[in-house]
C-alpha cells in the first residue's frame, strides 16, 4: 500500500459546490480527511450533499471553491486505476453477464491479463456470485447487483473505495452481507467511504461525517457523538393504545427532546439534567439519539391532523382482511396464500426482503393487482365487487413521490380533493385545513416537484388523508428523509390511529417497523411470521439464541431460520 | 362522477398549460411549422435553371430562346457550347433540362421544312422534368402557331375551379391545418398516460375512486381542446393572412374536427397504452404521424397509390379529414359530401377508443 | 496495458447491440418499414385520372372526340350529357376534371369554324393533378384534331415540333428517384437516432458515471461508440440498397465503390449529430425527440427528396444548406439511376466530411469528463 498510514487517502479543504442558481450550495465549506484502513461513513438525509461529495472525490465534478485531493493529487487528475467507485445505481451493464461486466471493468482498469483469472476467482467467491456468472446483470436481484457492483469496483484492489448509498432500497439482510464484505477489505489497508441514510450503519463506522443541507455538522468517531446523549436515554414500558397516547403527551413536554415507539415501549431522550418520567429505565444511548439532539430534538407529540380528524366509527368489523391472497405471474408465484386481518385502529407492517412478495401483497390489498386466488377487503368493502367503495375508503401514499411535480401545491391538493368527490365549499374547507395543518401556506404556488423533501412528504400525506379515509396504505413512506421528518410523519400517523384509523405499511426501516402493532414477515412469497415487534424479537431470541436482539436482528434471524428449514427439507427430500 | 371527471380534466389542462414554456411549445412550434412547411413543401416547379445548346444561332432559335428566358418559371438560362458540356450540366444537376437546336434549324423553318427542337430532361427529377417539359412545349407550340400564321383548328379553354391560378399555397395551407393538428394532438395524447406511468403518479390515480372511463375521458378532452384551439388559429391565419378563401360551412368544419380529434385521441391512447415509457410513446407517435402524413394524400395523391394501399388509407382518419378541410376551404363543399367524408372517422373512433380502453384495462397491472 | 481498453469497450458495445433488440430494430426493421412506406405511398406517377366528359353534342365528330378521351391511357372517363350531372362529383373530389364538348361542336367544326372550343374544368384544389389534367386533355385534343384534319384533307405539315427525351429514367417512374431519396432520409434518421440513444442510455443507467471513474480516455470512449454504429449503418445501407433493387426495381447503374464512399461519408455527420445530441441531453427521451426533429424532419422536408429546393422561398432555401442530407440525396439518386459521376460525388463527400467533423467537434466539446 502506498503512503504512510497517517497520510490521508483523500482530503477536502473548504470545498464549496453549487448547482445552477440554487440558493443553497450542495456542499458548503466542507473540510475533511479520509484515512486508509478505516471505514468512513458519510451520513445525512437525501439532498444533504453526499453524492456531490463522492463525485468530487471520484473526479467527476469540479469544486467551485476549495481543494479536493485524492491519493496525493487533485481529484480530477488522480490516478483513476487506484480508485474504486460504485455509483448509486451500481454502474452495471444490465445486458452483459456477470463475468462480462467483470472482464470489461478489469480491462478498463488495466488489470494485467495473467492476474485476471485469479482475481475473478477471488471476487466471485467473495461475492458468492460464481453460480450466476453467466447470468445477465439485469436479471440479478437488487442485493446481487450490489455485490456485483462492488466486485466491479474492486477488480483491481483500489487504494480508495467510494460507495454511494450501497444500502438504498435494499433489505436489511443484503445490507448486512455487503457490510461484512467491505469490512474484510479494510484489513488490506484500503480507505473506504460508505455513504448512507441509515443511522445504524453510521454508528458502526470507524469514523463518521454527518452532512446536513451541504454543511458538515459532525466529523469523528460515532461513539464520540453518541456519548453526547449519555445519561439522557430511557425506556418506558407501555402497552397498546396507551403507549400512543403516552407518546403524544410525553413528546409535547419541554424536557423530553425526543420520543419514539419501540415495540411495547417508548424510547425517550431527555433534556440534559431533566428527570425521567417515573417508571422509565435508563438505557444506553444510540447514535440516532445524539443526531436528533444535534438537530434540535424531535417534533412535539400533537398532531393537528389527528385533532381535526373525525373519529372512525367502530363497527366491530376488521378494517383490512386478506383471505388467502395469492398471485401468480405465469409459473412464478409472487404471493401465496397470505391471510391476516387488521382490526380498526391498528398499525400493521409488512416486512420482507426485496422480491419476497410484500409489494405484491400490498398492491393486491389496495386494488392495483387482481389476486389469482383469495379475497381482500378494505373497510368491509370487497376489492373484487365493490372496488369504487373500497378505493373511496383508503388513502394511499406511494414509495416514490408520486404526486404531480409540475403542478403547484394548490393544484395537487385541489385535484386530489376533486378525485375523492369533494366539491365546492367542502373542497375549499378541506384544502384550507390541509394547508394549515401541514404548513403548506408559503408553498401553495410552487411546483410540487421543486419542494424540499420534507415538504413534499407532508404534501403526499395531505393528499392521501384529505378525504378522511378510515384506512391508510403507506408504501415505504419515509425512505430517504431525515429522522426529524420521519418523526413528524409518525406523529401524525400515531395521532390518526388514536382516532381509529387503520394503517398498513411496508418498510425496510426498522425504526418504522417498531411503530407497528403487528408485523407480518413475508419471505419467498409466503408469510413466515406474524406478531408484535416484541413477539418477533422474542421468537428470534428463542431460535437464534440472541440476547436482547434488535428488530433487525430478529428479522435476519427469522429469515435465516427459514432458509435452513427449507434447506433441510430439501436435503431430506 | 361529474365532480371527479371535472377534477381530472382540470388537472390535465393544468398539466398542459401551467408551465409557461409548455404554453409556448403548444403554439409556437406549430406556427413555425405552418410557415416553414407552408413554403417548403411545395411541388411546384419555380426558379429552375435550364441550359440552351444552340448550334444554329439563327433568328428562330434566338427567338425561342428569348421566349424561354422570359418564362416566369425559369430563373436562369445557361448557354452551352458542346455536347459534352450539355451532358455534364445535366449529370451534375446544374440544369433540369437542356433545349437543343440543330445546325440549320432556322433555315429549315424559314424554308417551310419540318424542324425539331430537342429537349433533354433530368429523369432523376421526374416530377420537375415532366412539368418543365409541359412549359417548354407550350412555348414552342405557341411560336410554331404564330409562324404558321394561324390558330389550330379548334382549341381548349382551361378553367381551374376552386383555385383559378393554381396557387400551390392554396393546397398546402388547408392540408397543413390537418397535418399540424395531427402532430400536436397525437403528441399530447400519446404522452399523457406514458408520462404518468413513468413518474409513478399513475398508480395514485388507479387507487383513487376514479373510474377507467373517467381517467380516459380526462386524458382526451384537454388535447382535443388544444387541437380545436390550434385549428381555429390556423383557420383565421390562413384565411386572413395567406388569403386562402374559406368558402364552405365553418360550423360543419368544427363538427368534423371534433370527430377527427376523437379518432386521433383513440390512436394516441392506443399508443400510450402499449408503451411502457415516454420514449416508446414518442417513437410510436412519431411513427403514427409519418404514417398519417404519407397516407393522407398530402405528400402525394392517394389516387397514385397501388390499390391495396388505397384500401389501407380508408382506415387513416387524416385522409378523410384532409378532404373535409380542402372542401371547406376551397370548394364550398355541400354538407352531404362533407358528411360522406366524416362518418368514416366516427367508425375509426368507434374502433380505436374502445380498443384503447380494453388495452388499458388489460395492462393496468 | 493501455491498448486493452479500446477493444474491451468495442466488445462491450457489440455485445450490447446483439443483446438489446432495439438497436437492431432501429438499424434493420425500421428502414424496411419506412422504405416500404415511402416506396409505395409516395408516387408522382399519375396512372389514370378520373375525369368526366360532358358530351352535349350528338354529332359524329363530338362522339369521336369523346371516344378519344375514353380510350386514352391517362384517363378514366365518366360520360354524361350535361355538365350539371358531373359537377357534384368534381366538388366531392371523385373527378379531377371535366371536359365539356359543347352542343354546337360538330356543326361548327364541320363548317370550318376555327373559333370553336372545348372546355376543361379542373379541380384546382389539387394543383398538380389539375395541371396534369389540363396538359393531357389538350394533348389528346391535339392528336385527335390532327387525325381529323388528315381525314378531311386539311393536312398541314407540322412545321415546328418539340421532342422531349428523359434521360436516366425514360419512363419517368418517380419511384426510381424517390426510393434512393428515401434511403438517404432513412439513413439520416437511424444514424442519428442510434448514437443519440446509446450514449444517452449510458448516462441514464448510470454506467457513464462508472466508466468516467475508470482510467478510460474520452477519445477512446467516443470512438467505441461510433465504430460499431458506423458498421451497423453500413449494413443497414446495404440492406436498403438490396431492397431497392430487388423489391422496387430501381436500377443500380453506379458502382459499389461509389455507393460505399457516399454512405461512409454520410454516416459521419449522421453519427456525429447523434453523438452531439446525446452529449447535450443525457436522456434517451429528449435525445430521441431531438434526433427526429434535427435528423429526420429536415432530411425529409428540406433535402429535395420530395419537395423541390429550387421552388422554396429564399430563406427556406438558405436553411437547406445546413441539412447534410441535401448533399447526399442528388448523389445517391445519381449512383442509382445514372452511374458514377465522381466530380459530383467528391464535392458531396467533401461537404459531408466537413459536416461530420463539425459535429464531432461539437460532441467532444459537449462531452466533458464531469457529471454535473
Amino acid at each position: 500500500m502506498t503512503g504512510a498510514p497517517d497520510r490521508p487517502a483523500a482530503r477536502l479543504s473548504r470545498v464549496t459546490r453549487r448547482f445552477g442558481k440554487a440558493a443553497v450550495p450542495a456542499l458548503d465549506q466542507v473540510s475533511l480527511q479520509i484515512r486508509a484502513g478505516r471505514m468512513t461513513g458519510l451520513v445525512g438525509p437525501d439532498g444533504a450533499g453526499k453524492t456531490t461529495m463522492i463525485r468530487l472525490l471520484a473526479g467527476l465534478l469540479d469544486p467551485d471553491e476549495g481543494e479536493v485531493e485524492v491519493l496525493g493529487s487533485p481529484a480530477v487528475s488522480a490516478d483513476r486505476s487506484r480508485i474504486g467507485y460504485m455509483p448509486q445505481r451500481f454502474g452495471l451493464y444490465e445486458d452483459l453477464t456477470v463475468i462480462e461486466n467483470l472482464r470489461l471493468y478489469a480491462r478498463l482498469r488495466g488489470l494485467a491479463a495473467e492476474s485476471r483469472q485469479q482475481r475473478f476467482d477471488r471476487l466471485l467467491d467473495f461475492t458468492d456470485l460464481r453460480r450466476f456468472q453467466s447470468r445477465l446483470a439485469g436479471n440479478l436481484s437488487g442485493g446481487m447487483k450490489q455485490k456485483l457492483g462492488l466486485a466491479c469496483a474492486l477488480v483491481e484492489t483500489p487504494d480508495l473505495l467510494l460507495l454511494d448509498e450501497p444500502g438504498v432500497g435494499v433489505d436489511p439482510l443484503s445490507r448486512r452481507e455487503l457490510w461484512g464484505m467491505v469490512q474484510q477489505l479494510l484489513t488490506d489497508g484500503i480507505a473506504v467511504l460508505w455513504s448512507t441514510a441509515y443511522l445504524d450503519e453510521a454508528a458502526q463506522c470507524d469514523e463518521v461525517f454527518l452532512l446536513n443541507e451541504g454543511r458538515l455538522i459532525y466529523g469523528g468517531p460515532p461513539q464520540d457523538l453518541t456519548r453526547e446523549a449519555e445519561g439522557a436515554t430511557y425506556r418506558l414500558a407501555a402497552q397498546g393504545l396507551a403507549r400512543r397516547q403516552l407518546l403524544s403527551r410525553l413528546a409535547d413536554r419541554e424536557e423530553v427532546r425526543d420520543a419514539t415507539i419501540q415495540g411495547a415501549a417508548l424510547r425517550l431522550l431527555m433534556a440534559p439534567g431533566a428527570p425521567p418520567p417515573s417508571g422509565a429505565l435508563a438505557v444506553p444511548p444510540r447514535f440516532e439519539d445524539a443526531f436528533v439532539a444535534r438537530m434540535g430534538g424531535g417534533p412535539g407529540g400533537r398532531s393537528a391532523l389527528a385533532e381535526s380528524y373525525p373519529e372512525v366509527p367502530d363497527t366491530g368489523a376488521p378494517a383490512i382482511e386478506a383471505e388467502g391472497l395469492t398471485r401468480r405471474f405465469g409459473s412464478f408465484t409472487a404471493a401465496s396464500d397470505i391471510r391476516f386481518t387488521v382490526p380498526r385502529g391498528e398499525i400493521f407492517g409488512l416486512l420482507g426482503p426485496n422480491g419476497a412478495g410484500k409489494s405484491t401483497t400490498f398492491k393486491m390489498l389496495c386494488g392495483l393487482l387482481h389476486p389469482s386466488a383469495g379475497r381482500g377487503r378494505v373497510a368491509g368493502h370487497d376489492l373484487g365487487h365493490a372496488r369504487a367503495a373500497a378505493r373511496q375508503s383508503l388513502g394511499y401514499m406511494a414509495q416514490k413521490f408520486s404526486l404531480y411535480g409540475d403542478l403547484s401545491v394548490r393544484q395537487n391538493l385541489s385535484f386530489f380533493a376533486g378525485v375523492y368527490g369533494l366539491a365546492g365549499a367542502g373542497r375549499r374547507r378541506a384544502m384550507e385545513r390541509m394547508t394549515e395543518i401541514f404548513h403548506l401556506g408559503p408553498y401553495l404556488k410552487q411546483n410540487a416537484g421543486g419542494l424540499p423533501l420534507g415538504v413534499r412528504q407532508r404534501l403526499s400525506l395531505a393528499c392521501a388523508v384529505m378525504h378522511e379515509p378510515p384506512v391508510l396504505f403507506l408504501d415505504e413512506p419515509t425512505s430517504g428523509v431525515d429522522p426529524i421528518v420521519r418523526r413528524e410523519f409518525w406523529t401524525h400517523i400515531n395521532g390518526l390511529v388514536q382516532r381509529g384509523v387503520t394503517v398498513l405499511v411496508t418498510t425496510h426501516f426498522m425504526e418504522e417497523a417498531e411503530y407497528c402493532d403487528r408485523i407480518l414477515v413475508i419471505y419467498r412469497a409466503e408469510q413466515i411470521a406474524l406478531g408484535s415487534p416484541d413477539q418477533l424479537k422474542a421468537e428470534a431470541a428463542g431460535t437464534g439464541g440472541l440476547s436482547d436482539p434488535t428488530l433487525e436482528d430478529a428479522f435476519v434471524a427469522l429469515i435465516e431460520a427459514r432458509e435452513t428449514a427449507v434447506g433441510r427439507a430439501g436435503a431430506a427430500a | 362522477m361529474g365532480g371527479r371527471l371535472w377534477a381530472m380534466i382540470v388537472k390535465e389542462l393544468w398539466a398542459i398549460l401551467r408551465d409557461p414554456r409548455g404554453r409556448i411549445i403548444l403554439v409556437v412550434p406549430p406556427l413555425m411549422q405552418l410557415f416553414v412547411l407552408g413554403f417548403a413543401t411545395t411541388l411546384e416547379v419555380k426558379n429552375t435553371a435550364i441550359g440552351i445548346y444552340d448550334r444554329d444561332g439563327g433568328a428562330a432559335s434566338i427567338e425561342i430562346a428569348q421566349r424561354i428566358v422570359g418564362s416566369p418559371n425559369i430563373r436562369a438560362v445557361l448557354p452551352l457550347y458542346s455536347e459534352a458540356e450539355a451532358r455534364a450540366a445535366i449529370d451534375r444537376q446544374k440544369v433540369v433540362a437542356v433545349v437543343s437546336f440543330a445546325d440549320g434549324f432556322s433555315a429549315d423553318l424559314a424554308a417551310g421544312r419540318p424542324a425539331q427542337v430537342q429537349g433533354i430532361f433530368d429523369g432523376r427529377k421526374s416530377n420537375a422534368a415532366q412539368i418543365m417539359s409541359g412549359y417548354l412545349s407550350t412555348i414552342i407550340a405557341g411560336y410554331g402557331a404564330e409562324l404558321a400564321g394561324q390558330t389550330a383548328s379548334f382549341s381548349t379553354v382551361t378553367v381551374h375551379w376552386f383555385n383559378p391560378n393554381l396557387q400551390y399555397l392554396w393546397f398546402t395551407m388547408p392540408g397543413l391545418v390537418v397535418i399540424i393538428t395531427t402532430i400536436s394532438g397525437l403528441g399530447l395524447t400519446a404522452q399523457s398516460v406514458a408520462r404518468e406511468r413513468e413518474l409513478g403518479s399513475f398508480s395514485q390515480l388507479l387507487v383513487s375512486p376514479l373510474r377507467l372511463s373517467e381517467i380516459l375521458i380526462g386524458k382526451i378532452v384537454p388535447p382535443m381542446l388544444v387541437g380545436a384551439f390550434n385549428a381555429t388559429l390556423y383557420l383565421v391565419l390562413i384565411s386572413q393572412l395567406f388569403g386562402v378563401p374559406l368558402t364552405g360551412s365553418v360550423p360543419f368544419f368544427y363538427v368534423s374536427l371534433v370527430l377527427y380529434l376523437l379518432a386521433l385521441a383513440g390512436v394516441g391512447l392506443l399508443i400510450s397504452s402499449v408503451s411502457q415509457t415516454q420514449q416508446q410513446a414518442f417513437l410510436g407517435m412519431f411513427f403514427a404521424s409519418v404514417l398519417a402524413i404519407l397516407l393522407s394524400g398530402y405528400a402525394s395523391p392517394v389516387e397514385n397509390m397501388p390499390l391495396w394501399l388505397r384500401v389501407v388509407t380508408e382506415a387513416v382518419p387524416t385522409r378523410h379529414f384532409l378532404v373535409v378541410s380542402e372542401g371547406v376551404f376551397l370548394k364550398d363543399m355541400p354538407i352531404a359530401d362533407l358528411w360522406a367524408n366524416s362518418w368514416p372517422m366516427v367508425l375509426i373512433a368507434a374502433v380505436t377508443l374502445p380498443a384503447a380502453a380494453l388495452l388499458f384495462r388489460a395492462r393496468m397491472e | 496495458m493501455r491498448f486493452a481498453r479500446f477493444p474491451a469497450l468495442l466488445i462491450k458495445e457489440f455485445r450490447q447491440i446483439l443483446r438489446d433488440p432495439s438497436a437492431l430494430l432501429i438499424a434493420f426493421v425500421l428502414p424496411i418499414i419506412l422504405l416500404f412506406l415511402f416506396g409505395y405511398a409516395i408516387s408522382f406517377d399519375i396512372r389514370q385520372v378520373k375525369i368526366g366528359v360532358a358530351l352535349q353534342d350528338d354529332g359524329a365528330p363530338a362522339q369521336s372526340l369523346a371516344t378519344a378521351y375514353r380510350t386514352s391511357r391517362w384517363f378514366e372517363v365518366t360520360q354524361a350529357h350535361e355538365l350539371a350531372e358531373l359537377e357534384p362529383d368534381l366538388i366531392a373530389g371523385h373527378l379531377r376534371g371535366i371536359v365539356v364538348i359543347p352542343a354546337d361542336f360538330s356543326a361548327r367544326l364541320e363548317a370550318g369554324d376555327r373559333e370553336v372550343t372545348i372546355q376543361v374544368i379542373t379541380d384546382g384544389a389539387q394543383p398538380n393533378t389539375a395541371s396534369f389534367v389540363a396538359n393531357y386533355v389538350e394533348g389528346v385534343r391535339a392528336t385527335w384534331a390532327r387525325a381529323w384534319a388528315e381525314d378531311h384533307g386539311q393536312v398541314r405539315p407540322a412545321v415546328l415540333s418539340f421532342v422531349p427525351r428523359f434521360w436516366f429514367n425514360a419512363e419517368l417512374t418517380s419511384r426510381d428517384f424517390l426510393v434512393p431519396g428515401a434511403i438517404a432520409v432513412v439513413m439520416a434518421m437511424i444514424g442519428t437516432l442510434l448514437t443519440a440513444l446509446v450514449v444517452a442510455r449510458e448516462w441514464e443507467r448510470g454506467t457513464m458515471e462508472a466508466l468516467l471513474a475508470t482510467p478510460v480516455g474520452m477519445a477512446e470512449l467516443l470512438a467505441s461508440k461510433v465504430l460499431p454504429y458506423f458498421l451497423l449503418g453500413l449494413g443497414s445501407m446495404a440492406m436498403c440498397t438490396t431492397l431497392a433493387v430487388t423489391l422496387f426495381d430501381v436500377p443500380f447503374r453506379g458502382s459499389a465503390l461509389g455507393l460505399g464512399a457516399l454512405s461512409m461519408a454520410f454516416l459521419m455527420p449522421a453519427l456525429g449529430q447523434g453523438l452531439w445530441i446525446s452529449a447535450i441531453t443525457k436522456n434517451q427521451f429528449v435525445a430521441s425527440q431531438l434526433a427526429l426533429v434535427l435528423g429526420f424532419l429536415p432530411s425529409m422536408m428540406l433535402s429535395g427528396f420530395v419537395f423541390e429546393i429550387a421552388s422554396m422561398p429564399a430563406p427556406v432555401r438558405a436553411v437547406t444548406y445546413i441539412v447534410p442530407a441535401r448533399y447526399l440525396v442528388p448523389s445517391l439518386q445519381t449512383v442509382f439511376v445514372v452511374g458514377d459521376i465522381w466530380p459530383m460525388f467528391w464535392r458531396a463527400i467533401g461537404v459531408l466530411l466537413l459536416f461530420g467533423l463539425g459535429f464531432f467537434l461539437l460532441a467532444i466539446r459537449a462531452t466533458k469528463r464531469r457529471v454535473a
